[in-house]
């Protein structure tokens, strides 16, 4: 038996990794918070008074003509890149458990380099929409927009900085088959975070 | 013993190969490219003569291809398919009361504007 099979034996109550369980309930509760995000939009959908609208153009009194905001083809890249990070980052979870640091360590960069990119797209989208008008405090559209996106935007952020330093320790060969424990809850995380796109994706870009 | 395991005393099941989790990611791609296909031919400038047929079925259609690549991801990539049955229950159950969370909140605003509206 190895050292790793040693260490997955754990004296707890319920016989499982508490730092694992204790993951599984922070998701859990995160539902709970995103559900509440996602109501906010969805209630206050359609009840703005005023443009910049997502859908549908809009001129003000004044005459000021405002195209409808969003860009679906580059929020589709975005979420194409979070959903194969997923795939990547279960890429390097297999190499961490089987050893393979090769398998790791490029799989988790690539990883970081779509996550990356995600942030970078919602940080290109929100500076393109204040440009074109629609603030914070524009109207409820944004209000909701801004505060659901953002909030999502800030947990993509915290994940790939979580996914960097246990990058940062697989780099410097601490991160053993016997700890990847500590990539897996990092991964489960950043799951986390792509389900929650997979349904903001429809709901608030595609759903008219 | 396998080195291929979860690290748990009690969830020491084999985690999908790399072939599985690429034809995941494979499918998860293909419902993406729909989801945005079914938006194109609705409200797109692709939109056809058809698009009015499309719109009734637009909403359940594309809340039923989020779930699946919901359900997938969790599944596969999240491991919830091999792990213990108490990680399902720690994330199912919250999910549960927040899909009830959503419904109640939309059907209020709804019951709320129609009141104001009626009287």
């Amino acid at each position: 038996m190895t050292a790793h099979a040693h260490a997955a034996h754990l004296e707890t109550s319920t016989g499982l990794d508490n730092r694992k369980l204790a993951i599984w309930t922070f998701i859990g509760s995160e539902c709970m918070f995103f559900a509440t995000l996602i109501s906010n939009y969805l209630v206050n959908k359609g009840k703005s008074l005023v443009g910049p609208f997502p859908h549908e153009s809009w001129t003000s009194p004044s005459g000021q003509h405002f195209e409808p905001i969003f860009e679906i083809p580059l929020v589709t890249l975005g979420t194409a890149l979070l959903l194969f990070s997923s795939l990547f980052v279960v890429l390097a979870l297999s190499g961490a458990q089987r050893g393979n640091r090769k398998a790791l360590l490029g799989w988790l960069a690539a990883t970081l380099a779509c996550g990356i990119f995600f942030v970078g797209m919602q940080v290109y989208e929100f500076t393109h929409f204040v440009h074109r008008g629609l603030g914070f405090t524009t109207n409820l559209f944004g209000s909701s927009f801004f505060t659901l996106t953002g909030f999502h935007g800030t947990h993509v952020t915290l994940g790939v900085l979580w996914l960097a330093t246990v990058w940062v320790d697989a780099l410097r060969g601490k991160l053993p088959p016997s700890k990847s424990l500590n990539l897996e809850m990092a991964a489960l995380y950043w799951h986390f975070v792509d389900v929650v796109w997979i349904i903001i994706f429809p709901v608030v870009y595609l759903i008219k | 013993m396998d080195a291929h395991v979860t690290g748990t005393a009690h969830t020491e099941h084999t985690h999908p190969t790399a072939g599985l989790y690429f034809k995941v990611g494979l499918v998860l791609f293909v419902l993406t490219a729909l989801e945005v296909g079914l938006y194109e031919i609705t409200y797109g400038e692709r939109a056809g003569s058809f698009a009015p047929t499309i719109k009734p079925l637009f909403v359940p259609l594309l809340l039923l291809l989020s779930a699946a690549k919901f359900a997938l991801v969790a599944m596969f990539y999240m491991h919830l398919k091999q792990d213990h049955k108490l990680f399902s229950g720690v994330f199912v159950f919250p999910l549960i009361i927040a899909a009830f969370v959503i419904v109640a909140l939309i059907v209020l605003q709804a019951y709320h504007f129609a009141f104001a509206r009626a009287g």
